[in-house]
């Protein structure tokens, strides 16, 4: 992990618009259909860049303001790409009372990243949910969309493991 | 023959994946069929492994992979060996009424057949043998208040949307559930997601709506999946769609994914996220059932409470009603979590107690320490004490003892607990989540941090335990939406209960 080089920051792909154009376009019949947009954007290309704000926002005929607030209000949208895993550890009161804290705090020891940040080597990203709906099993942690119960700091650890 | 291992998240966050693919490898060439049924809520069992025998399911678990060559060795597949015996049977089970889950965890619920073979679509055709008005007559004598946490009568609420007049109506479902210890609406819908869909259609029905709307939380990406998999199902069955059931009736249904907000939850935020905006609260009135989404009159009910409808209609409002105490009528699905030896579902009716839930059905804590507090109602409910395991489950008591059932969620704390780094984290959340329209909310949580942090410090403790109070009737009745409004709950009654541990040491109780 020490000797990889840290990637330039991400430049939007050429042809990106044209495929935010694309996204749009297809689901703009919706009703409401804005954030089912912002979350097909981020399942194919990753994460909304500002530059797809303005697309999105001429497609759905709306004020660029508007599109960017709703982007911001909402955790799910990520601005920038995440690591190859993202790990997100439950912080809510059931998994607090089995030990959610010490999870978090292990993994930040374990890795240097706390929550909304991104290992230096782009491998994991690590942020915190207040529940996954996983509360008789606790702590719960959700790596790259898979759930998993009773995570103890071995079995994080191994799950990492296995992701890396 | 038939062997049942759970799709139900829960149960694949701790392995029943693995466990359903080793009992496939090592069944090969047999006739044995492995059904991914629903959860039956006995959560720490899970994995847990049924089979299909002529006395009806035997149970395994908790089962890993590692054990299946050696349970099938032992006889599994005749029912014989290390079993748990009948799951109907399990005094978990035996303790329950199972009316809104009476098929989760018993189905499969990718299956329209076996909604079918289970009573399924009885209580939409009983409703389309009726008029509109008797339906939403039938659940007002029902009892059924909302599930989602304020205790609406359910069908008050739908009598208003019937008597509004409009071009268009909607049905929304509120699935966002994002109140930590809560996990009956993601359950039903990735156990019996048909019943969703049948019950969401009984109030397109009675209220004269075409179109329906789920708002499924992200955080439950099994649940989408689940609940799509069943609304096409539905489609192609002629449950959804035009002429319903050759009724004449058309409705339609969508899923829509949150997108990580709790205040979303909130119905007018709710409506507000479907409309594709910020989740931001709108001021009431007017309400929903008049002007909601899209401005247009809408039904805005929990998972359980539009899931409830079904076995209501089949059976009778009264037969439901004779269920539950005082004006808690029915059962209700309450969900043991937290530091807990037996976390998971208990249907049953209103009036248990507390301590009922917690001790008999939920085992005390997992730590096998004792139990110290429990958080009753999601993030903005109330903290208890032990003392007070005598409240009986009921809207109506809840409230007289400072307190609130809401969804039904109850999380366990062992004695190591400490309340006033709760207290702090219950703010925390607030501030967090809040949707920033008013400010009470938006400032008052972030000033309430901070407070707490002083009094956890001992700086003028006594003052600021004063000014915490003064903040706590502030957000009471300023704010706009009960996110600010009961945030003071859970702050309030950690500070009643547990003064200890905010260095008030005449504290009376809950030590
Ligand atoms: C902050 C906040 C969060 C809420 N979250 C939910 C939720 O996740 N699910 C839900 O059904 N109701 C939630 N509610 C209650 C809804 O506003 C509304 O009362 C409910 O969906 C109505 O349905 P019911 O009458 O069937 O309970 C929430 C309320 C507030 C103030
Ligand atoms: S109380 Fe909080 S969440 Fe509710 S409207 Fe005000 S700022 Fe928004
Ligand atoms: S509180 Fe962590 S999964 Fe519910």
């Amino acid at each position: 992990m020490t000797t990889e080089v840290i990637p330039p920051a991400s430049v939007p792909a050429p042809g990106r618009a044209v495929r935010v154009r694309g996204i749009a376009a297809g689901l703009r019949g919706l009703r409401g259909a804005l954030i089912p947009i912002l979350h097909a954007v981020q399942e194919e290309l990753g994460y909304v860049d500002q530059t797809d704000i303005a697309v999105i926002a001429d497609v759905l005929n709306l004020a660029v303001a508007e599109v960017h607030g709703v982007v911001t209000f909402y955790r799910d949208f990520r601005r920038e790409p995440a690591g190859r895993t993202t790990v997100r550890i439950c912080q809510a009161e059931a998994c607090r009372s089995v030990g959610a804290e010490e999870l978090a705090a292990h993994v930040k020891r374990r890795t240097g990243a706390g929550f909304g940040e991104t290992t230096y080597d782009r491998r994991l990203t690590v942020d915190e949910v207040f529940c996954l709906g996983n509360c008789a099993l606790g702590p719960a942690v959700q790596v790259s969309g898979k759930l998993h119960g009773r995570v103890t700091p071995a079995r994080l650890d191994a799950l990492l493991g296995e992701a890396r | 023959m038939r062997v049942f291992v759970p799709r139900d998240a829960a149960a694949r966050s701790v392995g029943a994946d693995e466990v359903a693919e080793r009992i496939v490898t090592a069944t090969a060439g047999r006739d044995v069929e492995v059904v991914r049924n629903g959860s039956r809520g006995m959560l720490w069992l899970e994995p847990l492994v049924e089979v299909e025998t002529t006395d009806g399911r035997v149970g395994y678990g908790p089962v890993v992979p590692e054990d299946v060559d050696g349970l099938i060795a032992g006889g599994m597949l005749d029912g014989l060996g290390a079993s748990l015996g009948l799951v109907e049977e399990l005094p978990w089970m035996r303790r329950q009424q199972r009316l809104t889950f009476a098929r989760v965890g018993v189905i499969d619920p990718r299956s329209g057949d076996d909604h079918t073979e289970h009573q399924g679509n009885k209580g939409l055709r009983a409703a389309l043998a009726m008029s509109p008005a008797d339906v939403v007559e039938a659940v007002v004598a029902s009892g059924l208040r909302g599930r989602g946490g304020a205790g609406f009568p359910t069908g008050i609420k739908w009598r208003t949307v019937l008597g509004a007049e409009s071009d268009q109506k909607f049905v929304c479902c509120n699935a966002d559930e994002g109140d930590s210890g809560t996990f009956a609406d993601r359950m039903l819908i990735e156990g019996d997601p048909f019943t969703l869909i049948e019950g969401m259609t009984i109030a397109a029905y009675a209220v004269g709506a075409t179109e329906g709307y789920v708002y499924l939380r992200s955080e439950y990406p099994d649940a989408v999946e689940a609940l799509d998999a069943a609304i096409r199902t539905a489609r192609e069955s002629g449950w959804l769609g035009p002429d319903i059931l050759g009724s004449g009736l058309d409705f339609d249904l969508h899923v829509r994914v949150g997108a990580g907000a709790y205040i979303c939850g909130e119905e007018t935020s709710m409506l507000e996220s479907l409309e594709g905006k910020r989740g931001m609260v709108r001021a009431k009135p007017p309400i929903p059932a008049l002007e909601g989404l899209f401005g247009r009159p809408t039904v805005v009910n929990n998972v359980l409470s539009l899931a409830t409808i079904p076995t209501i209609l089949a059976n009778g409002a009264a037969a439901y009603a004779a269920y539950g105490t005082g004006r808690s009528l029915g059962t209700n699905v309450f969900q043991l979590g937290g530091n807990i030896a037996r976390g998971g579902i208990v249907e049953t009716a209103f009036g248990i107690t507390l301590g009922e839930l917690v001790n008999e059905l939920g085992g005390g804590t997992a730590t096998r320490r004792p139990v110290r507090a429990v958080q009753v109602g999601g993030p903005l409910g109330a903290y208890l004490p032990v003392e007070q395991f005598g409240l009986p489950m009921d809207y109506e008591a809840f409230a007289a003892a400072g307190a609130m059932v809401g969804h039904g969620g109850i999380v366990v704390f062992d004695e190591t607990v400490d309340m006033a780094a709760m207290a702090r984290f219950a703010f925390a959340f607030c501030a967090e989540e809040s949707c920033g329209k008013c400010t009470p909310c938006r400032v008052g949580a972030v000033r309430g941090v901070e407070t707490i942090d002083r009094i956890r410090r001992g700086e003028d403790r006594r003052q600021n335990l004063v000014l915490l109070d003064d903040l706590c009737d502030l957000m009471t009745d300023g704010s706009l939406c009960a996110m600010g409004g009961l945030t003071p709950l859970p702050v309030r009654s950690a500070v009643r209960h547990f003064g200890k541990d905010f260095g008030l040491y005449d504290a009376p109780q809950g030590t």
